[in-house]
């Protein structure tokens, strides 16, 4: 029971972490790749919420999916920035 | 406590940051991650809410399902609106967030 | 914005999570125990996986429109991509582009078992739909695919074939009085007819959200 608590307390300290830190890291690129830990994160939430539906969809949506689209946008942003070396 | 009620607290807490990131972060990639966010936390308190008691309930988690793939759908809308904005004005903020567009973070 | 603005907001919204986190800690024990009711019910509905009863049979109607909510972002998707995105993709290193033909075939796979599963057990429609955009997308990121600018006819009709199917299957049983209400006997049986038609348009859909917005550094 306590070994329980003090992982669900350490995964919810990390997401919070990830979540917050995502938002403030001063490059959009580790931001992005913070999103994606929060995501893998959330997945692990949901399976000890007892929702493996959830978690399947969340680490193959909320992490893989929307991290591919997020990325994709970043590497756009810098073409944009830096036009080629 | 229980673990859905630990869960639900932590969705509040993530419903906050997303909030506060959408409202102050003035780039758009940051302004999608802080609204992903804050849709994570409102999922985390609909099903750790329905689930404060320890048993596991199937409805919060058959919504929470659905709002996962609509959350994604919306988030690549907003990437490519994000995007088209990129390519017309060569920003990614909006125009009323005021000229400070040579920030590093643009 | 002004500093003071912002610490302002900051404050605000910590408040609010304050205020949520009080109102849980606060709650009264629930009127209604759902959980029960599914669990009552679960023998009509033609699956034994309460999820996948939730969600295509008791909340079907949800589900409906939600698969056309994603069909209309992916038209929005569409419409923004732009003529020259559609180039062939840059070819991946070989290794890549190996392990791609090597694991999509698997990845096509999971998907048909998770579609199978999600009857009896955690699985089902979206699981097996994100499953195969993600294979989409890995043969994408190999170079393999190209970028979606205009999808023909046969990409279109299987981009609409699960909203189709699944509206075919409300109007058949329109019949039986309210929406979406299967007959308990036929319930199994539509409920896989409508899963498989939802995994290949999710999964095509979900796919092209990727394919149809990135394109390849030239």
């Amino acid at each position: 029971m306590t070994a329980a608590l003090a992982f669900d307390l350490l995964l919810v300290a990390a997401l919070v972490w990830s979540a917050a830190r995502a938002l403030t890291v001063a490059d959009v690129f580790r931001g992005v790749v913070l999103f994606i830990v929060f995501g893998l994160l959330m997945a692990l939430a949901w399976a000890r919420l007892g929702a493996p539906d959830i978690a399947l969809a969340e680490a193959a949506i909320g992490a893989g999916l929307t991290g591919a689209l997020l990325l994709d946008a970043v590497g756009h942003l810098r073409a944009k920035r830096e036009p080629g070396p | 406590m229980s673990v859905g009620l630990l869960y639900a607290l932590a969705g509040a807490a993530l419903v906050a940051i997303g909030l506060a990131g959408l409202l102050l972060l003035p780039q758009l990639l940051r302004k999608i991650l802080a609204f992903n966010i804050l849709g994570s936390g409102a999922f985390l308190i609909l099903v750790g809410l329905g689930q404060r008691d320890g048993g596991i309930d199937p409805v919060p988690q058959a919504m929470v399902l659905t709002g996962i793939v609509v959350a994604i759908a919306a988030t690549a809308l907003a990437l490519a609106l994000a995007r088209q904005l990129l390519d017309l004005s060569g920003r990614m903020r909006l125009p009323e967030d005021g000229p400070d567009a040579g920030a590093a973070d643009d | 914005m002004s500093r003071a603005v912002a610490a302002l907001v900051v404050l605000l919204a910590a408040g609010l999570a304050a205020a949520l986190g009080l109102a849980m800690l606060d709650l009264p024990e629930p009127a209604v125990r759902l959980p029960a009711r599914v669990a009552a019910k679960l023998g009509d509905s033609g699956v034994d996986h309460p999820v996948t009863a939730v969600l295509l049979n008791f909340r079907a109607y949800d589900t409906l429109l939600e698969v056309a909510v994603l069909l209309l972002a992916l038209v929005g998707v569409l419409a923004l991509a732009r003529p020259h995105a559609a180039r062939a993709a840059a070819p991946a290193h070989p290794l890549l582009q190996t392990l791609a033909r090597l694991v999509a075939p698997l990845m096509v796979l999971v998907a048909g078992y998770l579609l199978w599963i999600g009857a009896h057990a955690p699985g089902g429609a979206f699981q097996a739909g994100a499953v195969l955009a993600a294979a989409g997308v890995l043969l994408r990121l190999a170079g393999l695919l190209p970028a979606w600018a205009q999808p023909g006819l046969l990409l279109r009709g299987g981009l609409a074939l699960g909203l189709l199917v699944f509206v075919a299957v409300a109007v058949a049983v329109l019949g039986q009085g309210s929406l979406l209400q299967y007959p308990p006997a036929a319930a199994g049986g539509l409920i896989l007819l409508i899963e498989a038609g939802l995994t290949l348009s999710i999964g095509l859909t979900l796919a092209g959200l990727y394919l149809a917005g990135t394109e390849v550094e030239p």
